[in-house]
């Protein structure tokens, strides 16, 4: 894709929402060479630049470009199921402007040429920034160390191993150990391989399907074994996905003993429960597994007060090869990305969040925690910005959907909250008409 | 440099030498002395000094080594002792019954000063509480290698006329290496200040409490520094479970000319040896101007000959 350098643009008439300064207010946001000059009510009295495009967005929200820190790609190996041009267009749809790339791909990326590999691949098809997250152990297998140092100099901005955790306590600390020297954020899968078994929650509703179980157990018990081995090796940690109350709990612990940890939680465990499976509807089907009721409403009381502190789609393509089987052999994982921003607006719908608390948990909060300069509005910050509607209607139809998979919980879903427009370092990148 | 007579007069109170914990700055620095002397003889065409004639001195490794063992072998043979090498294979000293046997039948040959390599630290201090002879350390496990620091003390001092005050960066495989161990302690005792440096991985937890500066970047950890003591790294922790490859821990602790230049223009490089080249060190510094490597080796028997004839002075004559 050739990059000439666009037109500045000036987005008017808008309410401003930047999460990094708490600031939601009407104003103005501008944008030039790629990154913004100004935003918020002064900015509203400030002249546009010279040619510049300008935009009245007539009372809708402008906002930092949402960064979803789980993402899956088909690309390598599986381009079938998605490809980073897809993807992109799909986050661009939904107001993502930054994917971080799971590395559970064919081959795994676990070698600096392959970080390098997704760069350029990213660089020449994608729409949106991708920011590829490498392998903690060779070949996702938990057993060897991968070169975290080259790995992280060739361009990955975290290590995981992917939706498989560490089985070996041993190994895992010393990865942990090893990653501090680089300052490299290790993000870790919360769920006991040996424990965690089953496929769908354990419980009564798995009992009467017929179902093995994931206790929630299987979470909270590797969650509290992983802050134990952060508090020996002092580094960095996030615990990608959380799913149950206690694991809440066990997290905010962690924090009050003053470890470096954070966790995210998907949007599936924030707006489904276990209920939602039906008739054995594998799109439901997902690692950690939907909980119950009440654990959904943990989920969302820990992003309330602070504990949880990033959502993500855990964007997951699957083809009709891989989901079109009896549960237990389908594979987990849902696409999200296109309805991330819009299933998030249900729980400013609901009036369980605020928009700025609901927002700092899809830009600034995976920023700070990535080191990433986006995810705000501050001037000189790069132009990574989205205008959405709050209210706007629509309803997700298959048809529309623009991932290469359609394997979406969400299929037919009504929402209120339309991204109108996704601009990508000073580019519109996607437009709703 | 000339011996300095104060320290030659200083005796040697110790029968066994079992490590460098324990050694008095004096003792270290008489031990050092008798060793200048002995490069002395080891120069000389008829390299012997008889004061070990008639006594019997038995290498007991039961770990591989050769420069360790040779080197022990000679120091014994110049001082005119009758030296014996017994090789004793790791499957048939597993357990620790059969260590205090071998010990017992060893003391009944009635040796006179026993040299013990063993894979198991403290393995050689519960043979020396078992024989009626002097022991010698020559590497217990991870514990100590007490010659090797004591050589690499000689080497340093030779070239820079003291130890107190230099600065000394020891470089790598921390955790595992009982030379590390040997000359953090030394080194401490003679007024050095000491520095590690190593990936976390690599570093004993509680390091900084063991009088040593600790360095996870090189490049930082090498300014100012005296002396650049590199380590072996052993093949079995190259590959993930320790560090993930040896072309990243070459990039980041493998010592080169750009990172050798970090450190004072006169820096010297040693090596306990055998080195991996291209993992831990370039050839080009191996074997480069401000390399003490080759060296390190002569000073080895001359540490050990002064070790032994220390001992000797303990040992009864009727």
């Amino acid at each position: 894709m050739v990059h000439d350098s666009p037109k500045p643009l000036v987005l008017t008439n808008a309410r401003v929402i930047d999460p990094a300064r708490g600031l939601d207010a009407p104003g103005a946001v501008i944008l030039a060479d790629g990154v913004i000059l100004a935003a918020g009510p002064e900015a509203a009295n400030q002249g546009a630049p010279d040619g510049a495009q300008v935009i009245d967005c007539a009372g809708a929200v402008v906002a930092p470009g949402l960064i979803d820190m789980c993402v899956s790609v088909g690309e390598p190996g599986h381009e079938h199921r998605e490809t980073f041009a897809s993807a992109s267009q799909a986050a661009a749809s939904g107001g993502v402007t930054t994917i971080c790339t799971m590395p559970e791909t064919d081959p795994v990326i676990d070698d600096p040429a392959l970080v390098d590999f997704i760069l350029r691949r990213a660089r020449d098809t994608a729409i949106v920034n991708v920011r590829p997250l490498a392998a903690l152990t060779k070949g996702l297998e938990g057993n060897d160390m991968t070169e975290i140092g080259l790995l992280q100099e060739a361009g990955a901005i975290a290590f995981t191993n992917g939706h498989k955790a560490i089985r070996n306590p041993q190994i895992l600390r010393r990865i942990m150990t090893y990653a501090r020297d680089f300052d490299a954020l290790v993000i870790h899968h919360v769920e006991d391989p040996d424990l965690g078994g089953g496929v769908m929650n354990a419980g009564l509703n798995a009992s009467w399907k017929g179902l093995s179980g994931v206790p929630r157990e299987a979470e909270i018990i590797a969650l509290e074994r992983d802050l134990r081995l952060v508090g020996m090796a002092k580094g960095r940690y996030h615990a990608n996905l959380l799913s149950t109350a206690e694991s809440a709990r066990v997290l905010a612990i962690g924090k009050d003993r003053g470890l470096d940890v954070t966790a995210g939680v998907s949007i599936n465990h924030l707006t489904q429960n276990e209920n939602d499976i039906g008739a054995y509807r594998t799109f439901f089907k997902m690692s950690p597994p939907l909980r119950d009721e009440d654990d959904r409403q943990a989920m969302i009381a820990a992003l309330k007060d602070g504990t949880i502190d990033v959502i993500v789609s855990n964007h997951d393509p699957q083809d009709v090869e891989t989901k079109r089987h009896p549960w237990a052999e389908a594979e987990d994982g849902a696409i999200g990305l296109e309805t991330l921003l819009a299933a998030s607006l249900r729980l400013h719908h609901s009036e369980d969040l605020d928009l700025l608390t609901l927002l700092a948990k899809m830009t600034i909060n995976p920023a700070r925690r990535l080191g990433l300069d986006s995810g705000r509005l501050c001037a000189g910050a790069p132009a990574d910005v989205i205008v959405f509607d709050p209210d706007r209607p629509w309803v997700l139809e298959k048809k529309n959907i623009l991932s290469r998979s359609k394997n979406s919980p969400f299929e037919d879903a009504r929402f209120s909250g339309r991204t109108l427009r996704t601009i990508v370092a000073g580019r519109t990148v996607y437009t709703y008409d | 440099m000339s011996a300095n007579p104060s320290h030659r007069d200083s005796t040697f109170p110790h029968r066994h030498l079992l490590g460098i914990e324990g050694l008095q700055p004096h003792e270290i620095l008489g031990l050092l002395d008798r060793a200048e002397e002995a490069i002395e003889i080891s120069r000389q065409v008829e390299k012997i000094k008889p004061v070990l004639r008639g006594r019997t001195q038995i290498n007991l490794f039961f770990e591989n080594s050769t420069r360790t063992q040779s080197s022990f072998e000679l120091a014994g043979k110049r001082l005119g002792a009758d030296v014996m090498n017994m090789a004793v294979s790791q499957s048939s000293v597993k357990k620790g019954e059969t260590l205090i046997d071998t010990a017992a039948t060893l003391n009944a040959m009635h040796p006179d000063i026993l040299v013990v390599r063993h894979n198991a630290a403290g393995a050689v201090h519960l043979l020396a509480r078992k024989v009626s002879c002097s022991v010698i350390n020559a590497g217990d496990g991870q514990h100590e290698h007490p010659t090797q620091a004591l050589l690499d003390a000689l080497t340093i001092r030779r070239h820079k006329g003291k130890i107190a005050r230099l600065t000394v960066a020891i470089c790598g495989d921390i955790t595992h290496s009982r030379v590390a161990r040997s000359n953090i302690i030394l080194l401490n005792a003679l007024g050095a200040r000491v520095r590690v440096i190593a990936p976390s991985t690599l570093l004993p937890s509680g390091i900084e409490k063991m009088g040593v500066e600790v360095f996870r970047d090189m490049k930082e950890g090498l300014k100012g520094v005296d002396i650049v003591m590199m380590l072996r790294l052993q093949r079995e922790r190259m590959n993930g479970a320790f560090i993930p490859s040896v072309r990243e821990y070459y990039r980041y602790y493998g010592l080169d000319q750009e990172k050798l230049a970090y450190a004072n223009d006169d820096a010297l490089v040693m090596h306990p040896g055998p080195m991996n080249r291209g993992v831990e060190i370039d050839p080009a510094v191996a074997d480069g101007p401000q390399s003490l490597i080759r060296e390190q080796v002569e000073m080895g028997v001359a540490v050990r000959m002064a070790v032994l004839e220390a001992l000797a002075a303990h040992l009864p004559n009727s």
